[in-house]
């Protein structure tokens, strides 16, 4: 019923040049409210909102595409500049797109559970934290105890390098993992890539003996970044300063380098994926998703197949966790726990496993809970806790609540109601995969 | 007639306590055997050395002197896994489901009967408890740790896994993994919000920190001493009652009669009058009971907790699942088992035997990497029947 309002709905919207005025006035209107009111969640969250109107509506895609051109190298460099946790914020849903977008090849094209999936990010972070770092010349030196004067190893330009050889390094760790495991079953298989997620936590935790190559668990800092010419930041702030109000800082610049390489890595990778699922290697995916037994009777070579699958997902978390290296300047363990591999599992489990626009908004809804609405909650209660205010009836003074009850920390529960509820009432996501809608619709039309 | 029925019971309830004695013996004594050859190999080496400057022992007089400690913690820590284990074993058996949430429901049990002995303890009448007393209060925080995680237990599969049932396998996975977050974050709230705390320490009574010395020995220029806690043993005697009893209700009953049915052909046994959801709540309740007096247990053994304490212990108990033969009840306590004395021998020697450079710290490690090599080269696991490829 109401599916059939929304269809509706948007057969009314999609009418004439109702949807290029729609996304127009909508992108128009979040631009508007965060230049104004560059503090306010809302606003953000209109301009961010406005992507997905972006996609929904039926416009031409060369309309898209200009558009969306428009709203991610000039608005929204020059929105995030004015207000830098924006930037932030778009950074790590970026982050955390990729690392979905990698994931869903792995869990929603070939239909094997990884558990462990952050620790390919933790092999492309660890790999341009260790060359990128005077790391290499604390080997000897147990933590803390090293000098303060030791070389860089390599340049900061090494990192664009670093981005490769972390595609391929990942890649090769991803097989390196697969090889044993990838003839258990699927619930078998989820479990021991939790375990090997563990081990490179574990390993990262301790290696910092009898060879210092991981810090441990302080983790390593300073992390190099590729050099900032002059001239950009002159550019920059003689282009957009007027309309920034301020001269844009260095320190700046750098968020929005990442920021726009995040983005070129996510352009790439979805390209590649779009390519991957209409070859001949996304079929067979799909294949050994649907019915292993079937697939290698029809000829798939299921291992290798798997492999690839492993390969092409390790990959895209390794470049992520280079720039992630980089663009913090500092790594350590508990960034590459369990539970930020269940987080971006219920990044592509909300969005629709197997779909790219779903495994994006999945990353994005998710981050911004984290970020926005979690973090906003904390910080109400804590006001609360500072006045005197009383919940009524109950009579309870809002000062006397535990400072324990600190909703930012609670992330384990919102990924645990995600998958449980996304199981249950809705499996095939928010915006389901194409080839899965063709099924369902075959579905429906075969039960009239 | 009646007399062979209770007989073939009895023979029923005890089977597999000789599998389990000589299981126990075994991986002590092969165990022991390459550590004490590993000693000896490396006496004259830099490694002995290293130790002989540090402690004026060689390394085959301190390999032995804390030999029998090792053996004992091991077997204790492997009971714990075991009676974890247990839990797993049967829904896996029943369902052919990774229950992801068991180790939150051992969790919640541990927690409950836990907080029972602090407000007990805050009475004052533990302290002043006679030890027969003290048994009794810590067999009543059993009992409730019990009741709690299996009253969760029949609930969690009742809200999260009922509705997926016949769903492709990983879902009801995604969804138990969604309930083991879940409940992990709900406990802190719980605890935080009533205390500001998040950890709880098992209140100190009775006779339990006490240690049986059971002898005294010198062997060369080693001086050994034996000796056990009575906490090891309430644990170690705890769990074997467990599994008598699983076994037990399984092999020797009508519901157990049932519940096998439904283990092997649902539909079947559906047709045959067996009230198959019912059946399938049943396990988990009883999973969830063992479970719950796992953590207690679990708790009286290590005395702290804390809302994430389920997750290794729990996935240490899955590894012993798969190690014995996930299904197989007797499988689940050999592999805790052999896995416990596993993860002691490599906690206690790894350290001495690389000179430092990997210590305890990689002990986790150590089940991940049993784990692998099981499902790899015997996927059936040590006691396991063949698992095949079920659509």
């Amino acid at each position: 019923m109401t599916a059939r309002f929304g269809t509706a709905l948007l057969r009314t919207l999609n009418a004439g040049i109702l949807p290029y005025l729609l996304v127009l006035t909508h992108i128009g209107l979040g631009t508007a409210l965060v230049y104004w009111a560059p503090r306010s969640n809302i606003a953000f969250l209109v301009l961010i909102s406005s992507l997905f109107s972006l996609y929904a509506l039926k416009t031409t895609r060369r309309f898209q595409l200009i558009v969306g051109t428009v709203l991610a190298l000039l608005i929204i460099p020059v929105i995030g500049v004015r207000n830098i946790f924006y930037l932030e914020v778009i950074f790590q849903i970026s982050v955390f797109a990729a690392l979905a977008l990698g994931l869903n090849i792995v869990v929603g094209f070939a239909g094997l559970l990884d558990l462990g999936y952050v620790a390919f990010y933790a092999v492309g972070a660890y790999l341009w934290a260790f060359f990128g770092s005077q790391q290499y010349f604390v080997l000897p030196f147990a933590p803390g105890t090293q000098p303060s004067n030791l070389p860089f190893l390599l340049p900061g330009d090494a990192f664009y390098l670093f981005i490769f050889i972390a595609i391929i390094v990942a890649a090769l760790t991803g097989i390196l993992l697969g090889l044993p495991v990838l003839r258990l079953r699927g619930d078998y298989l989820a479990i021991v890539t939790l375990g090997f997620g563990e081990v490179i936590r574990v390993l990262a935790n301790n290696l910092d003996k009898p060879l210092n190559f991981t810090n441990g668990p302080q983790g390593i800092t300073p992390i190099q970044r590729p050099t900032m010419p002059e001239w950009a930041v002159q550019g920059f702030n003689d282009l957009f300063g007027p309309l920034i109000g301020h001269t844009v800082s260095t320190a700046d610049m750098y968020n929005l380098f990442f920021y726009l390489a995040a983005l070129l890595v996510i352009v790439v990778i979805v390209k590649v994926t779009r390519r991957l699922d209409d070859s001949k290697i996304g079929r067979a995916w799909t294949a050994v998703r649907e019915d292993e037994t079937a697939a290698i009777a029809m000829g798939i070579p299921l291992v290798r197949m798997k492999l690839a699958a492993f390969a092409v997902g390790a990959s895209f978390a390794g470049v992520m966790g280079v720039l992630l290296a980089a663009s913090r300047t500092f790594i350590s363990p508990e960034s590459f726990s369990f539970m930020q591999s269940i987080g971006v599992l219920s990044m592509v489990i909300l969005g629709g496993s197997g779909s790219i626009p779903g495994v994006i908004l999945g990353a994005a809804v998710v981050t911004i809970l984290n970020l926005q609405v979690l973090q906003g909650f904390s910080l109400y209660l804590s006001e609360l806790r500072q006045s005197d205010a009383i919940i009524p009836l109950l009579n309870f003074a809002w000062k006397d609540l535990s400072t324990q009850l600190d909703p930012a920390k609670y992330q384990r529960l919102l990924f645990g109601l995600i998958l449980i509820l996304m199981m249950i009432f809705r499996p095939t996501g928010l915006i389901p995969a194409k080839r899965r809608m063709r099924k369902l619709a075959d579905e429906q039309t075969g039960g009239e | 007639m009646k007399q062979s029925v209770v007989a073939v019971n009895i023979r029923e309830m005890l089977r597999p306590l000789g599998q389990l004695l000589l299981f126990s013996l075994g991986s002590a004594i092969v165990l022991s055997a390459i550590v004490l050859v590993l000693a000896l190999i490396l006496d004259q080496t830099a490694v002995g050395l290293h130790l002989h400057d540090r402690y004026k022992l060689s390394l085959y007089s301190y390999t032995l002197v804390n030999l029998p400690q090792v053996v004992i913690d091991g077997l204790t820590i492997g009971f714990v896994y075991a009676a974890i284990a247990l839990g797993y074993t049967m829904v896996y058996g029943v369902l052919e489901f990774i229950n992801f949430a068991h180790s939150e429901i051992f969790a919640v049990g541990a927690f409950v009967g836990v907080e029972i002995l602090i407000a007990l303890d805050a009475t004052g009448i533990l302290r002043s408890a006679s030890v027969g007393m003290a048994y009794a209060y810590l067999i009543l925080a059993i009992v409730m740790g019990m009741a709690a995680a299996g009253a969760l237990a029949v609930t969690v599969e009742r809200v999260a896994y009922r509705p997926l049932r016949g769903a492709p396998r990983l879902v009801p996975l995604i969804s138990a993994i969604g309930v083991s977050f879940l409940l992990q974050d709900v406990i802190r709230l719980v605890e935080g919000l009533t205390t500001g705390q998040f950890n709880r320490i098992m209140p100190t009574f009775g006779n339990f920190d006490q240690r049986l010395n059971l002898g005294r020995f010198t062997l060369g220029e080693a001086n050994i001493a034996l000796g056990i806690s009575v906490k090891s043993i309430i644990v170690i005697t705890a769990a074997v009652l467990m599994l008598v009893g699983l076994n037990y209700l399984v092999n020797a009953t009508r519901i157990g009669k049932a519940i096998r049915a439904v283990a092997q052909d649902r539909p079947t046994a559906s047709l045959m009058g067996i009230n198959v959801n019912r059946i399938i709540s049943l396990t988990f309740l009883v999973g969830g009971l063992l479970g719950g007096a796992a953590g207690v247990l679990y708790a009286l053994k290590f005395t702290r907790i804390d809302a994430f304490v389920g997750f290794f212990p729990g996935l240490k108990a899955f590894t012993a699942a798969v190690l014995g033969g996930i299904g197989n009840l007797t499988g689940a306590l050999l592999g805790g088992i052999v896995l416990g004395m596993l993860e002691t021998f490599a906690g206690s020697y790894l350290g001495v035997f690389t000179m430092g450079a990997a210590g305890s710290e990689y002990k986790d490690i150590f089940a991940f990497s049993i784990l692998i090599i099981v499902l790899i080269f015997r996927p059936q696991g040590l006691m396991g029947e063949h698992v095949g490829q079920k659509a």
